[in-house]
Protein backbone atom coordinates (compact mmCIF):
# COMPACT_ATOMS: atom_id res chain seq x y z
CA UNK A 1 0.00 0.00 0.00
CA UNK A 2 1.55 3.33 -1.10
CA UNK A 3 0.64 6.41 0.67
CA UNK A 4 -0.69 9.74 -1.33
CA UNK A 5 2.66 11.28 -1.07
CA UNK A 6 4.16 8.49 -2.23
CA UNK A 7 2.31 8.70 -6.08
CA UNK A 8 5.93 9.32 -7.64
CA UNK A 9 7.29 6.46 -6.36
CA UNK A 10 4.22 4.18 -6.95
CA UNK A 11 4.15 5.38 -10.69
CA UNK A 12 8.00 3.96 -10.98
CA UNK A 13 7.22 0.88 -9.26
CA UNK A 14 4.34 0.45 -11.94
CA UNK A 15 6.78 1.13 -14.68
CA UNK A 16 9.25 -1.30 -13.17
CA UNK A 17 6.37 -3.75 -13.19
CA UNK A 18 5.47 -3.19 -16.59
CA UNK A 19 8.67 -3.64 -17.99
CA UNK A 20 9.37 -7.00 -15.60
CA UNK A 21 6.13 -8.54 -17.40
CA UNK A 22 7.26 -7.54 -20.85
CA UNK A 23 10.86 -8.69 -20.59
CA UNK A 24 10.87 -11.56 -18.44
CA UNK A 25 14.23 -12.22 -18.64
CA UNK A 26 16.31 -8.95 -20.00
CA UNK A 27 19.50 -8.75 -21.59
CA UNK A 28 22.05 -6.09 -22.01
CA UNK A 29 20.69 -2.13 -22.43
CA UNK A 30 17.37 -4.01 -20.62
CA UNK A 31 19.32 -4.74 -17.61
CA UNK A 32 20.51 -1.45 -17.36
CA UNK A 33 17.01 0.15 -18.30
CA UNK A 34 15.94 -1.77 -15.24
CA UNK A 35 18.73 -0.92 -13.21
CA UNK A 36 18.12 2.96 -14.10
CA UNK A 37 14.88 2.27 -12.76
CA UNK A 38 15.36 0.84 -9.67
CA UNK A 39 17.54 3.80 -9.46
CA UNK A 40 15.43 6.27 -10.19
CA UNK A 41 13.23 4.94 -7.24
CA UNK A 42 15.46 4.76 -4.97
CA UNK A 43 16.60 8.51 -5.26
CA UNK A 44 12.69 9.22 -5.08
CA UNK A 45 12.24 7.87 -2.29
CA UNK A 46 15.17 8.95 -0.63
CA UNK A 47 14.37 12.53 -2.05
CA UNK A 48 10.39 12.27 -0.43
CA UNK A 49 11.72 10.53 2.87
CA UNK A 50 14.49 12.78 3.36
CA UNK A 51 11.56 16.00 4.14
CA UNK A 52 8.41 13.94 5.36
CA UNK A 53 5.79 17.07 6.82
CA UNK A 54 5.14 16.30 10.60
CA UNK A 55 1.46 15.35 8.68
CA UNK A 56 3.17 12.61 6.21
CA UNK A 57 5.10 11.54 8.85
CA UNK A 58 1.97 10.37 11.16
CA UNK A 59 1.07 8.75 8.01
CA UNK A 60 3.84 6.59 8.22
CA UNK A 61 3.71 6.07 11.86
CA UNK A 62 0.03 4.26 11.29
CA UNK A 63 0.76 2.43 8.02
CA UNK A 64 -1.06 -0.40 7.94
CA UNK A 65 2.70 -2.42 7.47
CA UNK A 66 4.70 -0.75 10.18
CA UNK A 67 6.09 -3.33 12.16
CA UNK A 68 4.59 -3.85 15.27
CA UNK A 69 5.35 -5.27 18.77
CA UNK A 70 5.60 -9.26 17.91
CA UNK A 71 7.54 -8.26 14.73
CA UNK A 72 9.65 -6.36 17.63
CA UNK A 73 9.92 -9.47 19.50
CA UNK A 74 10.39 -11.72 16.40
CA UNK A 75 12.90 -9.51 14.81
CA UNK A 76 14.97 -9.01 18.47
CA UNK A 77 14.17 -11.79 20.53
CA UNK A 78 15.85 -15.54 20.62
CA UNK A 79 12.76 -16.33 23.58
CA UNK A 80 10.14 -15.04 24.31
CA UNK A 81 7.44 -16.15 27.31
CA UNK A 82 4.30 -14.60 26.80
CA UNK A 83 2.25 -13.53 30.22
CA UNK A 84 -1.05 -12.85 30.79
CA UNK A 85 -3.57 -11.03 32.79
CA UNK A 86 -3.68 -8.23 35.20
CA UNK A 87 -4.41 -10.94 38.31
CA UNK A 88 -7.53 -8.56 38.90
CA UNK A 89 -9.89 -8.22 36.29
CA UNK A 90 -8.65 -9.81 32.69
CA UNK A 91 -6.04 -10.24 30.43
CA UNK A 92 -6.19 -7.23 27.66
CA UNK A 93 -5.13 -8.50 24.42
CA UNK A 94 -3.81 -4.81 23.54
CA UNK A 95 -0.90 -4.69 25.50
CA UNK A 96 1.04 -8.22 25.89
CA UNK A 97 4.27 -8.73 27.79
CA UNK A 98 6.64 -11.61 28.72
CA UNK A 99 9.71 -12.55 29.44
CA UNK A 100 12.52 -11.99 26.87
CA UNK A 101 16.19 -12.79 25.61
CA UNK A 102 17.87 -10.00 23.55
CA UNK A 103 21.19 -11.59 22.80
CA UNK A 104 22.30 -12.10 26.12
CA UNK A 105 20.08 -10.00 28.55
CA UNK A 106 16.82 -11.16 29.85
CA UNK A 107 14.47 -8.20 30.13
CA UNK A 108 10.51 -8.09 30.41
CA UNK A 109 9.38 -6.86 27.21
CA UNK A 110 5.71 -4.97 27.14
CA UNK A 111 4.14 -3.28 25.03
CA UNK A 112 0.86 -2.31 22.93
CA UNK A 113 -0.44 -4.61 20.19
CA UNK A 114 -2.55 -3.29 17.35
CA UNK A 115 -3.31 -6.06 15.58
CA UNK A 116 -2.49 -7.19 11.59
CA UNK A 117 -5.66 -8.93 10.54
CA UNK A 118 -9.29 -7.39 11.33
CA UNK A 119 -10.07 -10.28 13.78
CA UNK A 120 -7.13 -9.37 15.49
CA UNK A 121 -7.28 -5.54 15.84
CA UNK A 122 -10.74 -5.95 16.74
CA UNK A 123 -9.99 -8.45 19.47
CA UNK A 124 -6.82 -5.73 20.73
CA UNK A 125 -8.72 -2.70 20.45
CA UNK A 126 -6.75 -0.81 17.73
CA UNK A 127 -3.60 -1.03 20.38
CA UNK A 128 -6.16 1.35 22.62
CA UNK A 129 -5.47 -0.51 25.68
CA UNK A 130 -8.16 -0.29 28.85
CA UNK A 131 -6.92 -0.18 32.26
CA UNK A 132 -6.48 -4.43 32.79
CA UNK A 133 -4.00 -3.41 30.22
CA UNK A 134 -1.86 -0.60 31.81
CA UNK A 135 -2.48 -2.87 35.19
CA UNK A 136 -1.06 -6.15 33.18
CA UNK A 137 1.83 -4.15 32.34
CA UNK A 138 2.23 -2.86 35.57
CA UNK A 139 2.34 -6.43 37.04
CA UNK A 140 5.06 -7.29 34.80
CA UNK A 141 6.67 -4.51 35.14
CA UNK A 142 6.89 -5.25 39.37
CA UNK A 143 7.85 -8.55 38.53
CA UNK A 144 11.34 -7.63 36.67
CA UNK A 145 11.70 -5.22 39.49
CA UNK A 146 11.62 -8.37 41.69
CA UNK A 147 13.75 -10.39 38.86
CA UNK A 148 16.32 -7.88 38.84
CA UNK A 149 15.80 -7.53 35.47
CA UNK A 150 15.41 -4.63 32.70
CA UNK A 151 12.14 -3.87 31.46
CA UNK A 152 11.89 -2.56 27.60
CA UNK A 153 8.66 -1.60 26.37
CA UNK A 154 7.40 -0.94 23.06
CA UNK A 155 5.04 2.05 22.29
CA UNK A 156 2.11 2.24 19.44
CA UNK A 157 -1.13 3.46 20.07
CA UNK A 158 -3.87 6.06 19.26
CA UNK A 159 -4.57 6.30 22.84
CA UNK A 160 -6.12 4.42 25.59
CA UNK A 161 -9.19 3.26 24.84
CA UNK A 162 -11.82 5.29 25.83
CA UNK A 163 -15.19 3.04 26.66
CA UNK A 164 -17.40 3.20 29.50
CA UNK A 165 -16.11 0.26 30.90
CA UNK A 166 -12.49 1.55 30.64
CA UNK A 167 -13.70 4.44 32.29
CA UNK A 168 -15.71 2.66 34.94
CA UNK A 169 -13.00 0.30 35.89
CA UNK A 170 -10.86 3.45 36.29
CA UNK A 171 -8.73 4.11 32.61
CA UNK A 172 -7.63 7.20 34.90
CA UNK A 173 -6.50 5.46 37.99
CA UNK A 174 -4.54 3.04 35.79
CA UNK A 175 -2.15 5.44 33.72
CA UNK A 176 -1.30 7.55 36.69
CA UNK A 177 -0.58 4.23 39.38
CA UNK A 178 1.78 3.38 36.26
CA UNK A 179 3.46 6.79 36.08
CA UNK A 180 3.82 6.83 39.79
CA UNK A 181 5.33 3.32 40.12
CA UNK A 182 7.42 3.27 36.87
CA UNK A 183 9.01 6.63 38.87
CA UNK A 184 10.12 4.84 41.20
CA UNK A 185 10.92 0.86 39.86
CA UNK A 186 14.32 -0.06 40.86
CA UNK A 187 15.02 -1.78 37.38
CA UNK A 188 16.23 -0.09 34.36
CA UNK A 189 13.35 0.61 32.15
CA UNK A 190 14.52 1.58 28.29
CA UNK A 191 10.61 3.18 26.14
CA UNK A 192 10.75 2.88 22.76
CA UNK A 193 8.15 4.81 20.59
CA UNK A 194 7.87 2.32 17.39
CA UNK A 195 4.63 3.92 15.93
CA UNK A 196 2.30 6.01 17.47
CA UNK A 197 2.80 7.83 21.23
CA UNK A 198 -0.57 8.72 21.16
CA UNK A 199 -1.34 10.93 24.88
CA UNK A 200 -2.15 8.96 28.47
CA UNK A 201 -2.46 5.51 26.74
CA UNK A 202 1.78 5.93 25.40
CA UNK A 203 3.14 7.85 28.73
CA UNK A 204 1.68 4.78 30.38
CA UNK A 205 4.30 2.65 29.84
CA UNK A 206 6.55 5.21 28.83
CA UNK A 207 8.64 6.24 32.03
CA UNK A 208 12.02 5.32 31.06
CA UNK A 209 15.69 5.87 32.09
CA UNK A 210 16.05 5.90 28.42
CA UNK A 211 13.55 6.98 26.14
CA UNK A 212 14.01 5.96 22.40
CA UNK A 213 12.07 6.07 19.27
CA UNK A 214 12.41 5.37 15.61
CA UNK A 215 12.71 8.29 13.20
CA UNK A 216 9.49 8.10 11.58
CA UNK A 217 7.17 7.64 14.89
CA UNK A 218 5.49 10.50 16.19
CA UNK A 219 4.89 11.15 20.04
CA UNK A 220 2.22 13.90 20.90
CA UNK A 221 -0.05 14.85 24.02
CA UNK A 222 -3.03 14.75 21.44
CA UNK A 223 -3.74 13.35 17.86
CA UNK A 224 -3.75 16.19 15.71
CA UNK A 225 -6.86 15.81 14.07
CA UNK A 226 -8.03 15.92 17.80
CA UNK A 227 -6.28 18.76 17.93
CA UNK A 228 -7.39 20.29 14.75
CA UNK A 229 -11.21 19.90 15.84
CA UNK A 230 -10.49 21.66 19.19
CA UNK A 231 -8.69 24.59 18.75
CA UNK A 232 -9.11 25.39 14.41
CA UNK A 233 -12.46 24.11 15.37
CA UNK A 234 -12.08 22.12 11.92
CA UNK A 235 -10.97 18.32 11.74
CA UNK A 236 -9.61 18.74 8.36
CA UNK A 237 -6.81 21.27 9.51
CA UNK A 238 -4.84 18.41 10.99
CA UNK A 239 -1.58 19.17 8.97
CA UNK A 240 -1.25 22.30 10.82
CA UNK A 241 -1.91 20.72 13.93
CA UNK A 242 0.80 18.32 13.23
CA UNK A 243 3.17 21.21 12.85
CA UNK A 244 2.37 23.14 15.23
CA UNK A 245 2.72 20.17 18.09
CA UNK A 246 5.89 19.29 17.19
CA UNK A 247 5.55 15.69 17.49
CA UNK A 248 8.56 14.29 15.01
CA UNK A 249 11.80 12.50 16.38
CA UNK A 250 13.58 15.68 15.60
CA UNK A 251 11.65 17.55 16.88
CA UNK A 252 11.47 15.50 20.16
CA UNK A 253 14.84 15.50 20.29
CA UNK A 254 15.73 19.22 20.24
CA UNK A 255 12.96 19.57 23.29
CA UNK A 256 14.94 16.56 25.10
CA UNK A 257 11.66 14.49 25.76
CA UNK A 258 13.80 11.49 24.09
CA UNK A 259 17.60 10.53 24.09
CA UNK A 260 18.10 8.40 20.91
CA UNK A 261 16.61 8.46 17.40
CA UNK A 262 16.76 5.04 15.84
CA UNK A 263 17.04 5.57 11.55
CA UNK A 264 14.70 3.50 9.84
CA UNK A 265 16.00 2.55 6.06
CA UNK A 266 15.10 4.70 3.51
CA UNK A 267 11.00 4.78 2.85
CA UNK A 268 10.45 3.68 6.17
CA UNK A 269 10.38 0.83 8.46
CA UNK A 270 7.37 -0.79 7.20
CA UNK A 271 9.64 -1.16 3.84
CA UNK A 272 12.53 -3.08 5.51
CA UNK A 273 11.79 -4.98 8.60
CA UNK A 274 15.27 -6.63 8.41
CA UNK A 275 17.40 -3.44 8.58
CA UNK A 276 15.27 -1.90 10.98
CA UNK A 277 15.32 -4.71 13.51
CA UNK A 278 19.01 -4.64 13.46
CA UNK A 279 19.22 -1.18 13.68
CA UNK A 280 16.80 -1.15 16.87
CA UNK A 281 18.93 -4.47 17.99
CA UNK A 282 22.17 -2.02 18.16
CA UNK A 283 20.73 0.83 19.66
CA UNK A 284 18.49 -1.18 22.56
CA UNK A 285 21.81 -3.37 23.43
CA UNK A 286 23.85 -0.66 23.79
CA UNK A 287 21.41 1.26 26.33
CA UNK A 288 20.80 -2.13 28.09
CA UNK A 289 24.57 -2.98 28.67
CA UNK A 290 25.11 0.50 30.29
CA UNK A 291 22.00 0.75 32.36
CA UNK A 292 22.69 -2.45 33.64
CA UNK A 293 25.63 -1.32 35.69
CA UNK A 294 23.84 1.37 37.33
CA UNK A 295 22.57 0.88 40.98
CA UNK A 296 18.80 0.97 41.38
CA UNK A 297 18.83 3.48 43.68
CA UNK A 298 21.38 5.68 41.31
CA UNK A 299 18.38 4.68 38.44
CA UNK A 300 15.49 6.17 40.39
CA UNK A 301 17.52 9.21 40.87
CA UNK A 302 18.34 10.07 37.77
CA UNK A 303 15.07 8.97 36.25
CA UNK A 304 13.52 11.66 38.71
CA UNK A 305 16.05 14.58 37.58
CA UNK A 306 15.46 13.36 34.18
CA UNK A 307 11.39 13.99 34.40
CA UNK A 308 11.54 16.31 36.58
CA UNK A 309 13.70 18.94 34.45
CA UNK A 310 10.95 18.20 31.57
CA UNK A 311 9.25 21.79 31.22
CA UNK A 312 11.53 23.66 33.38
CA UNK A 313 13.19 26.76 31.24
CA UNK A 314 14.39 29.08 34.16
CA UNK B 1 -48.67 69.45 50.53
CA UNK B 2 -48.80 65.27 51.09
CA UNK B 3 -48.68 64.83 47.14
CA UNK B 4 -46.21 67.38 46.52
CA UNK B 5 -43.60 65.91 48.31
CA UNK B 6 -44.57 62.58 47.90
CA UNK B 7 -43.99 63.30 44.64
CA UNK B 8 -41.10 64.69 44.96
CA UNK B 9 -39.50 61.60 46.89
CA UNK B 10 -40.92 59.49 43.90
CA UNK B 11 -38.49 61.61 41.55
CA UNK B 12 -35.73 61.65 43.95
CA UNK B 13 -36.00 57.64 44.65
CA UNK B 14 -32.87 56.14 43.16
CA UNK B 15 -33.83 53.39 40.32
CA UNK B 16 -34.56 50.21 41.72
CA UNK B 17 -31.97 47.44 41.50
CA UNK B 18 -32.01 45.26 39.13
CA UNK B 19 -32.99 41.85 39.52
CA UNK B 20 -29.14 40.74 38.75
CA UNK B 21 -27.92 42.61 41.59
CA UNK B 22 -29.94 40.88 44.46
CA UNK B 23 -30.23 37.49 42.73
CA UNK B 24 -28.33 34.66 41.33
CA UNK B 25 -29.91 32.06 39.33
CA UNK B 26 -28.75 28.38 40.33
CA UNK B 27 -26.80 27.37 36.98
CA UNK B 28 -28.20 23.99 37.16
CA UNK B 29 -31.37 23.85 38.75
CA UNK B 30 -32.27 27.72 37.70
CA UNK B 31 -33.44 28.16 41.02
CA UNK B 32 -33.40 32.04 42.49
CA UNK B 33 -30.79 32.62 45.22
CA UNK B 34 -30.38 35.94 47.29
CA UNK B 35 -26.80 37.38 46.46
CA UNK B 36 -25.83 37.08 50.26
CA UNK B 37 -26.97 33.95 50.68
CA UNK B 38 -25.03 32.25 47.67
CA UNK B 39 -21.84 34.20 49.18
CA UNK B 40 -22.30 32.69 52.66
CA UNK B 41 -23.09 29.22 51.13
CA UNK B 42 -19.50 29.34 49.61
CA UNK B 43 -21.58 29.45 46.11
CA UNK B 44 -23.37 26.13 46.81
CA UNK B 45 -27.21 25.98 45.66
CA UNK B 46 -29.10 25.56 48.86
CA UNK B 47 -31.76 23.68 46.80
CA UNK B 48 -29.51 21.13 44.31
CA UNK B 49 -26.62 21.17 46.30
CA UNK B 50 -25.03 22.49 43.03
CA UNK B 51 -21.14 23.76 43.85
CA UNK B 52 -19.98 26.46 41.56
CA UNK B 53 -16.54 26.65 40.26
CA UNK B 54 -14.19 28.66 42.52
CA UNK B 55 -11.26 31.15 42.34
CA UNK B 56 -8.13 30.04 43.92
CA UNK B 57 -8.17 33.00 46.46
CA UNK B 58 -11.94 31.16 47.25
CA UNK B 59 -10.52 28.29 47.93
CA UNK B 60 -7.93 29.81 50.34
CA UNK B 61 -10.58 31.18 52.37
CA UNK B 62 -12.75 28.69 52.46
CA UNK B 63 -10.41 25.74 52.91
CA UNK B 64 -7.44 27.55 55.29
CA UNK B 65 -6.95 28.80 58.41
CA UNK B 66 -7.32 33.32 58.15
CA UNK B 67 -4.12 34.32 57.71
CA UNK B 68 -1.76 31.34 57.24
CA UNK B 69 -1.72 31.23 53.77
CA UNK B 70 2.01 31.40 52.21
CA UNK B 71 2.44 31.87 48.78
CA UNK B 72 5.19 30.11 47.10
CA UNK B 73 6.79 29.16 43.12
CA UNK B 74 4.76 32.74 42.72
CA UNK B 75 6.96 33.26 39.78
CA UNK B 76 6.71 30.22 37.89
CA UNK B 77 5.21 30.97 34.62
CA UNK B 78 3.59 29.48 31.44
CA UNK B 79 6.00 28.88 29.01
CA UNK B 80 5.68 28.59 25.07
CA UNK B 81 8.16 25.81 24.28
CA UNK B 82 6.77 24.95 20.67
CA UNK B 83 6.01 28.96 19.68
CA UNK B 84 2.79 27.11 19.46
CA UNK B 85 0.31 29.12 17.21
CA UNK B 86 -3.46 27.91 16.31
CA UNK B 87 -6.65 29.21 13.99
CA UNK B 88 -7.09 32.16 16.63
CA UNK B 89 -3.27 33.59 17.19
CA UNK B 90 -0.23 32.50 19.14
CA UNK B 91 -0.54 30.68 22.65
CA UNK B 92 1.55 33.57 24.08
CA UNK B 93 -1.22 36.13 23.01
CA UNK B 94 -3.93 33.57 24.51
CA UNK B 95 -1.68 32.70 27.83
CA UNK B 96 -1.31 36.77 28.47
CA UNK B 97 -4.93 37.22 28.29
CA UNK B 98 -5.74 34.60 31.18
CA UNK B 99 -2.92 36.27 33.09
CA UNK B 100 -4.04 39.64 33.24
CA UNK B 101 -8.18 37.88 33.18
CA UNK B 102 -6.91 35.84 36.26
CA UNK B 103 -3.79 38.19 37.75
CA UNK B 104 -2.28 34.30 37.87
CA UNK B 105 0.61 33.12 35.64
CA UNK B 106 -0.29 29.50 35.92
CA UNK B 107 -3.18 27.27 35.91
CA UNK B 108 -2.19 26.52 40.01
CA UNK B 109 -1.22 28.43 42.98
CA UNK B 110 0.97 26.87 45.34
CA UNK B 111 1.94 27.42 49.22
CA UNK B 112 1.62 26.79 52.66
CA UNK B 113 -1.08 27.41 55.53
CA UNK B 114 -2.78 25.99 58.39
CA UNK B 115 -5.86 23.97 58.31
CA UNK B 116 -7.34 23.79 61.58
CA UNK B 117 -4.16 24.41 62.83
CA UNK B 118 -1.83 21.58 60.60
CA UNK B 119 0.40 23.21 58.65
CA UNK B 120 -0.07 21.93 54.86
CA UNK B 121 1.17 21.94 51.71
CA UNK B 122 -1.12 22.89 49.34
CA UNK B 123 -1.90 23.11 45.41
CA UNK B 124 -5.12 24.64 43.69
CA UNK B 125 -5.75 24.65 40.83
CA UNK B 126 -7.73 27.16 38.73
CA UNK B 127 -9.89 26.61 36.02
CA UNK B 128 -10.33 29.86 35.01
CA UNK B 129 -6.94 30.23 34.10
CA UNK B 130 -7.16 28.22 30.13
CA UNK B 131 -9.48 25.74 31.85
CA UNK B 132 -7.38 24.33 34.70
CA UNK B 133 -4.69 22.81 32.11
CA UNK B 134 -2.11 21.51 32.97
CA UNK B 135 1.22 22.78 31.23
CA UNK B 136 4.98 23.43 31.94
CA UNK B 137 4.21 25.69 34.83
CA UNK B 138 1.31 24.10 36.18
CA UNK B 139 3.56 20.58 36.65
CA UNK B 140 6.50 22.57 38.04
CA UNK B 141 4.60 24.21 40.72
CA UNK B 142 2.91 20.96 41.69
CA UNK B 143 6.28 19.37 41.43
CA UNK B 144 8.30 22.03 43.77
CA UNK B 145 5.43 21.91 46.40
CA UNK B 146 5.57 18.05 47.20
CA UNK B 147 9.38 18.91 47.28
CA UNK B 148 8.70 21.63 49.72
CA UNK B 149 6.14 19.18 51.61
CA UNK B 150 9.08 16.42 51.92
CA UNK B 151 11.59 19.25 53.35
CA UNK B 152 9.44 20.66 55.61
CA UNK B 153 7.53 16.93 56.75
CA UNK B 154 4.31 18.58 55.82
CA UNK B 155 0.95 16.63 54.15
CA UNK B 156 0.57 17.52 50.79
CA UNK B 157 -3.05 18.60 49.56
CA UNK B 158 -4.21 19.08 45.68
CA UNK B 159 -7.05 20.24 44.81
CA UNK B 160 -7.75 19.47 40.75
CA UNK B 161 -9.96 21.99 38.58
CA UNK B 162 -8.95 21.28 35.20
CA UNK B 163 -9.78 19.80 31.25
CA UNK B 164 -6.61 18.03 31.15
CA UNK B 165 -3.18 18.78 29.67
CA UNK B 166 -2.33 21.79 27.70
CA UNK B 167 -2.37 20.63 24.10
CA UNK B 168 -0.31 24.54 23.35
CA UNK B 169 2.47 23.15 24.96
CA UNK B 170 2.44 19.87 22.98
CA UNK B 171 4.44 17.04 24.56
CA UNK B 172 5.80 19.19 27.44
CA UNK B 173 2.41 19.57 28.92
CA UNK B 174 1.99 15.66 28.56
CA UNK B 175 5.18 15.16 30.05
CA UNK B 176 3.94 17.06 32.85
CA UNK B 177 1.98 13.79 34.14
CA UNK B 178 5.28 11.67 35.04
CA UNK B 179 7.06 14.49 36.19
CA UNK B 180 3.99 15.36 39.10
CA UNK B 181 4.03 11.57 39.59
CA UNK B 182 7.44 11.05 40.09
CA UNK B 183 7.28 13.93 42.70
CA UNK B 184 4.27 12.20 44.67
CA UNK B 185 6.68 9.24 44.66
CA UNK B 186 9.15 10.68 46.62
CA UNK B 187 6.66 12.08 48.96
CA UNK B 188 5.44 8.60 49.44
CA UNK B 189 9.12 7.24 49.79
CA UNK B 190 9.13 10.07 52.56
CA UNK B 191 5.70 8.73 54.01
CA UNK B 192 4.14 11.62 54.29
CA UNK B 193 -0.13 11.70 53.81
CA UNK B 194 -0.93 12.80 49.66
CA UNK B 195 -4.80 13.89 49.80
CA UNK B 196 -6.18 14.92 46.69
CA UNK B 197 -9.73 16.87 45.68
CA UNK B 198 -11.16 16.62 43.01
CA UNK B 199 -13.33 19.49 42.09
CA UNK B 200 -15.47 20.01 39.05
CA UNK B 201 -14.16 19.21 36.08
CA UNK B 202 -11.05 16.54 37.27
CA UNK B 203 -10.64 15.19 33.54
CA UNK B 204 -7.87 14.15 31.14
CA UNK B 205 -4.40 14.27 31.83
CA UNK B 206 -5.41 15.44 35.72
CA UNK B 207 -7.18 12.45 36.06
CA UNK B 208 -4.57 10.36 34.47
CA UNK B 209 -2.00 11.67 37.01
CA UNK B 210 -1.64 13.47 40.05
CA UNK B 211 -5.51 13.66 41.15
CA UNK B 212 -5.62 9.48 40.85
CA UNK B 213 -2.86 8.42 42.74
CA UNK B 214 -4.25 10.38 46.19
CA UNK B 215 -3.66 8.17 49.42
CA UNK B 216 -7.03 9.38 50.13
CA UNK B 217 -9.50 10.75 47.24
CA UNK B 218 -12.48 13.43 48.05
CA UNK B 219 -14.72 14.59 45.54
CA UNK B 220 -17.11 17.97 45.44
CA UNK B 221 -20.63 16.92 44.55
CA UNK B 222 -21.28 15.85 41.30
CA UNK B 223 -18.23 17.21 40.20
CA UNK B 224 -17.37 15.88 36.27
CA UNK B 225 -14.08 13.46 37.04
CA UNK B 226 -13.18 11.38 34.06
CA UNK B 227 -10.40 10.45 31.99
CA UNK B 228 -11.84 10.64 27.86
CA UNK B 229 -14.56 12.61 26.99
CA UNK B 230 -18.48 11.93 26.84
CA UNK B 231 -18.57 12.65 23.17
CA UNK B 232 -16.17 10.79 22.40
CA UNK B 233 -16.83 7.72 24.64
CA UNK B 234 -20.27 8.34 22.64
CA UNK B 235 -18.82 8.40 19.26
CA UNK B 236 -16.52 4.85 20.08
CA UNK B 237 -19.22 3.08 21.44
CA UNK B 238 -22.07 3.74 19.56
CA UNK B 239 -24.22 4.07 22.60
CA UNK B 240 -26.17 7.12 24.74
CA UNK B 241 -24.02 7.52 28.23
CA UNK B 242 -26.20 7.37 31.89
CA UNK B 243 -27.16 11.10 32.90
CA UNK B 244 -24.87 10.33 35.97
CA UNK B 245 -21.53 9.27 34.11
CA UNK B 246 -18.52 10.58 35.45
CA UNK B 247 -19.86 12.36 38.07
CA UNK B 248 -18.21 12.23 41.25
CA UNK B 249 -21.32 9.82 42.59
CA UNK B 250 -20.71 7.38 39.85
CA UNK B 251 -16.63 7.48 41.01
CA UNK B 252 -17.74 6.54 44.70
CA UNK B 253 -19.76 3.61 43.01
CA UNK B 254 -16.94 2.50 41.22
CA UNK B 255 -14.71 2.48 43.80
CA UNK B 256 -12.12 5.36 42.72
CA UNK B 257 -13.28 8.20 45.22
CA UNK B 258 -13.57 7.53 48.96
CA UNK B 259 -16.07 10.50 49.80
CA UNK B 260 -18.11 13.00 48.22
CA UNK B 261 -18.01 15.93 50.50
CA UNK B 262 -19.66 19.06 50.71
CA UNK B 263 -17.76 22.63 50.51
CA UNK B 264 -18.71 23.67 53.62
CA UNK B 265 -17.37 20.54 55.60
CA UNK B 266 -14.17 20.30 53.45
CA UNK B 267 -11.82 21.77 56.14
CA UNK B 268 -13.39 20.03 59.15
CA UNK B 269 -13.22 16.79 57.43
CA UNK B 270 -9.50 17.44 56.44
CA UNK B 271 -8.01 18.02 59.84
CA UNK B 272 -10.07 15.11 61.20
CA UNK B 273 -8.51 12.85 58.21
CA UNK B 274 -4.61 14.52 58.92
CA UNK B 275 -4.94 13.59 62.46
CA UNK B 276 -5.47 9.45 61.71
CA UNK B 277 -2.49 10.54 59.45
CA UNK B 278 -0.26 11.54 62.40
CA UNK B 279 -0.63 15.15 61.23
CA UNK B 280 -0.90 17.69 64.06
Amino acid sequence: MSLDFEKDVAEIECRIEEFKAKNPEPTGALVKELNRLEMERADKLKEIYSSLTPWQTVQVARHPERPLIRDFINGLCSEFIELHGDRLFGDDRGMIGGFATIENHRVMVIGHQKGKELDEKIKCNFGQACPEGYRKALRLMKLAEKFHIPVVTFIDTPGAFPGRDAEERGQAEAIARNLLEMAALKTPVIAIVTGEGGSGGAIGIGVGDVVLMLSNAVYSVISPEGCASILWRDGTKAAEAANALKITAKSLLQLKIIDEIIPEPVGGAHRDFVTTMKTTKKVLLKHLTSLEKVSPRKLTSRRFDKFAAMGRFK
Amino acid sequence: MAWFHKSKEIAAKPESPKKEDIWIQCPSCKAHIYKDEWGKNLKVCDRCHFHERLTWKERVDVLLDEGTFVELNAKVSWNDPLKFSDSKGPYAEKAVENCEKTGMKESVATGAGKINGIKVAIAIMDFRFMGGSLASGTGEKILQTALYAIRHKLPYIILSASGGARMHEGIISLMQMPKTCAALAQLREANLPYISIMTDPTTGGVSASFAMVGDIHIAEPRSLIGFAGRRVIEETIKQKLPEDFQTAEYLVDHGFVDMIVHRKDMKDMLSKILKYAGCR
